[in-house]
């Protein structure tokens, strides 16, 4: 595949490892958090942590959409699927994240009407060819993902679909970020940029990270050379005294972003004044919500929707793993309550959730595996 | 978080210039390309695509750059090695 | 949001999970004492949590697991059932009788490269021949929609008959029930097969041992990308077919040549990943997979980038996994590839000792990553 096995080469892996090995000081941590969800799951699959020297760890961000959901609006969800001759949409992502009364798996087993789709304008497919039912995409996802939903939206009012809503759950990166680096106990080297949120937003909006935090950011692609090379322009700056935004991802991401998609976002929707994220709290204007204008697209005006709060439980320490504080094996339902068959906090959700690949994996070293996989 | 993938532009639907062909190594699927703007799209550009839609144009220049840049990086290192081999003859 | 409640399957689980906790093990470092618990969890038997059956139960990966396991080994429990095999192995006066059944549900019923027809007969009559035995005689069981076009089940009647004329088999016994419109999705079919093994061979995952060598029959993942794609909910197009194939003489060709095959599987639902960590748990072995090794066509490979899914946990319904003895594997490969549906055939991995339990995949990019049983079918996603 053009433009995707050039940057999958070991060979030039091997060049830039060591690269990378030079520029560590010895002794010193080096501790990189990957923003995104994307990233994680490019680290897991292609096994890049192998080229990393020992003392350069990633740490798992917030920036996976379906970990973050939290329970109260799942539960919302199933509550609008089970209205009478309402079609529920969303992403593969979304069926298996528990809410207070199970999954959306569940809810379908249950009677619900529940579909996956690959893009929102599918779920406006739906609609088009089930005029007598109700149909409701449930958004999900960040700044790259809502640019859809807004188009979707524009494209059923253009068409005067009138049987098509959404329940917007879209968030916006930033507010979490700034939680993290908020957050008193954090230790951080630098942030891998979430790349293709920036060819939505571009990465000027990333400069108070390094101004203001003292934290260089990266903006990186999703290959894994592109993840090496953007680790070594992190070890680069911090080696050579700088502290900047910079952009590894200069052929997919324009340094100004997407304005085209940042008007569709705007004239659809609107900053909440706040949002619950799972493991990290209420953050304030971290997520977007239907413009009034566009009220009869609102899944939440349309539908009666519970709004019920669920708490993570107490012992829940989701929050202290996502900034990196606490190792997964340290928080105290670890293992016991929370495991991946029954994940309660939301780094347990995804397969690449820190908890989860831990639970896993993590009885068994990476030297070990990597010294297994190539005896 | 969020999947992208590259994909090359095979056909512009006649009338909707907002829906185009993507090609994914013999895959096939029509896209929404009303995101990308100002940017004029024709049939053999690439586009990275999401949930169906086209988020941005694939700079080749850039990607080109990219690369050149990681030999250079991979060069670095052939020379370093022979250098040291050579070091050793001597 | 004005009220707020508490998770009650969250809440529980915490606190049977403190209620459990021991403190015996004093010794050990805080993340010695969490990884024994894990460990221990792992070992516990398989158990249904969820209150209703849900579609993860039926995609072959742990939640499969845990319903079988959970509740019909359970209910039924036998040492010959407990082998959990393809088909079950029967002792008969002198002889040895392999049996087995498989229900098929596939939708669309047509798809390129074949149709529910197809399947049933390939894949109980896989099933046996990956036993070992040679399939003699099948039965066909239709349950049927009211309202189903009469055409559509000659058509499937019709490939059924070829299918069975390919394979050697033929169907002697069935059942026809008709149930009201909407209470099925067309037309689904069970098939049993009684097949007779004849050949010394002894497979099971008891002959495995480090060494040995991991065979695939041809590139993965062609039957379910193209299913998954024949379905027109996803809007790809993409010029590929299904792989279903009756496998006996294939695994002729392969018995004939390496004697030393251990183990074999058809990779259908759960894909080549699901058989290998079977092989790792039961063998208590480890299995290590060479990423670039492995076949895949590209335009699975295009589709399963653009879904976000991994080729190794897709169904194929015509490809064979071998574990043969080290020593064999290119004669068996070299046996493999002078057949028309072995073609593609490639040495994909290994066996190794440690870390027993675990599959792993040396990446193309020269990096190592666990291989996990997924809970339920691969989902496409996006982030």
């Amino acid at each position: 595949m053009r433009f995707v096995d050039e940057y999958r080469d070991a060979d030039k892996a091997q060049a830039l490892a060591t690269q990378i090995a030079a520029l560590c000081e010895p002794g010193r941590q080096y501790k990189f958090m990957e923003v995104c969800g994307g990233h994680t799951h490019t680290i897991y699959k292609h096994g890049i942590e192998d080229y990393l020297p020992e003392n350069v760890s990633l740490v798992h961000g917030p920036g996976c959409p379906v970990c973050v959901i939290p329970m109260g609006r799942v539960d919302d969800a199933i509550a609008i699927a089970h209205e009478p001759g309402v079609i529920m949409t969303s992403f593969g992502d979304m069926m298996r994240v528990p809410g207070g009364n199970g999954s959306f798996l569940d809810a379908k087993a249950a009677g619900a009407d529940i579909r996956m789709v690959y893009s929102p304008l599918d779920a406006l497919k739906i609609a088009r060819t089930n005029p007598d039912r109700r149909v409701v995409f449930m958004a999900i996802g960040f700044e790259t993902t809502s640019p859809s939903t807004a188009m979707t939206v524009l494209r059923a009012a253009a068409e005067g679909i009138d049987n098509f809503s959404v329940f917007c759950n879209h968030v916006t990166i930033l507010p979490a970020i700034k939680a993290i680096l908020d957050s008193p106990d954090l230790r951080l080297d630098g942030f891998l940029g979430p790349g293709h949120v920036s060819t939505v937003i571009g990465c000027r909006p990333y400069e108070f990270i390094a101004r203001d935090h003292g934290k260089p950011l990266v903006c990186a692609g999703f290959e894994p050379l592109d993840l090496l090379q953007s680790v070594f322009m992190l070890l680069k700056q911090l080696t050579e005294g700088r502290c900047e935004v910079e952009n590894q991802y200069t052929r997919v991401v324009p340094w100004e972003g997407n304005l085209r998609a940042l008007e569709a976002i705007g004239q659809v929707m609107q900053l909440r004044p706040y949002f619950e994220w799972r493991g990290l709290g209420f953050i304030s204007h971290s997520a977007l919500r239907m413009r009034d204008e566009y009220a009869t697209y609102d899944a939440e005006q349309i539908f009666e929707v519970p709004g019920v709060r669920v708490a993570d439980p107490k012992a829940c320490q989701c929050g202290e793993v996502l900034k990196g504080v606490l190792k997964p094996w340290e928080c105290k339902v670890f293992g016991t309550a929370c495991t991946p068959e029954t994940p309660i906090g939301t780094c347990m959700v995804s397969s690449e959730g820190a908890c989860a690949a831990y639970y896993n994996f993590g009885r068994f070293t990476r030297q070990r595996l990597t010294e297994a996989a190539r005896a | 978080m969020c999947l992208g993938i590259p994909g090359e532009i095979v056909e512009i639907k006649a009338g909707r210039d907002d829906l185009a062909i993507v090609d994914v190594v013999g895959v096939r699927r029509a896209i929404n390309i009303g995101l990308l703007g100002a940017d004029r799209i024709d049939i053999g550009d690439w586009v990275l695509v999401h949930v169906g839609f086209a988020m941005s144009k694939i700079d080749e220049a850039e990607a080109a750059a990219t690369l050149a840049l990681l030999t250079g990086l991979g060069q670095a290192y052939t020379d370093e090695l022979q250098a040291l081999a050579e070091s050793d003859i001597s | 949001m004005t009220t707020e409640r508490t998770a009650e399957w969250a809440e529980r689980a915490v606190a049977e999970a403190e209620a459990a906790t021991d403190h015996e093990s004093g010794r050990m470092s805080p993340e010695e004492q969490v990884l024994k618990r894990i460990e221990r969890a792992r070992r516990r038997a398989p158990k249904i949590r969820e209150s209703r059956i849900t579609l993860a139960h039926g995609a072959g990966g742990k939640a499969t697991h845990s319903l079988i396991e959970g509740l019909f080994v359970a209910a039924f429990r036998n040492p010959t059932l407990e082998a959990l095999d393809d088909a079950a192995v029967l002792s008969v006066g002198t002889g040895r009788l392999a049996f087995t059944t498989d229900s098929y549900v596939v939708s669309p019923l047509f798809f390129p490269g074949g149709d529910i027809g197809d399947l049933a007969v390939n894949g109980t009559v896989n099933d046996l021949a990956v036993s070992g035995a040679r399939p003699l005689y099948l039965s066909a069981g239709f349950i049927l929609e009211e309202g189903f076009p009469v055409a559509d089940l000659r058509r499937i009647t019709a490939s059924m008959a070829a299918a069975a004329a390919r394979a050697g088999v033929q169907v002697v016994t069935g059942d026809t029930k008709v149930v009201q419109r909407g209470k099925a999705d067309g037309c689904y079919i069970n098939t049993a097969g009684v097949g007779v093994l004849e050949r010394p061979v002894s497979l099971g995952m008891a002959h495995i041992r480090p060494g040995d060598a991991i065979v695939v029959s041809g590139p993965i993942g062609d039957h379910g990308v193209t299913v998954m794609l024949a379905r027109g909910e996803l809007d790809i197009a993409a010029d590929l077919a299904s792989d279903t194939a009756a496998l006996p003489g294939l695994v002729d060709v392969l018995l004939d040549a390496a004697p030393g095959v251990r183990l074999l599987r058809d990779a259908t639902r759960g894909g080549v990943a699901t058989i290998l960590n079977e092989v790792a748990q039961a063998a208590q072995v480890a299995v290590v997979v060479d990423e670039s090794a492995v076949p895949v066509r590209s335009a699975v490979t295009g589709a399963c980038e653009l879904l976000g899914i991994d080729p190794l946990y897709v169904a194929c319904e015509g490809r064979l996994v071998a574990v043969v003895d080290g020593a064999q594997a290119e004669v068996a490969v070299a046996a493999l590839r002078g057949h028309p549906l072995g073609d593609g055939a490639a040495v994909i991995g290994r066996v190794a000792a440690d870390p027993p339990g675990m599959v792993l995949l040396r990446t193309a990019f020269g990096g190592t990553r666990v291989v996990d049983m997924l809970v339920g079918d691969p989902l496409p996603r996006i982030c």
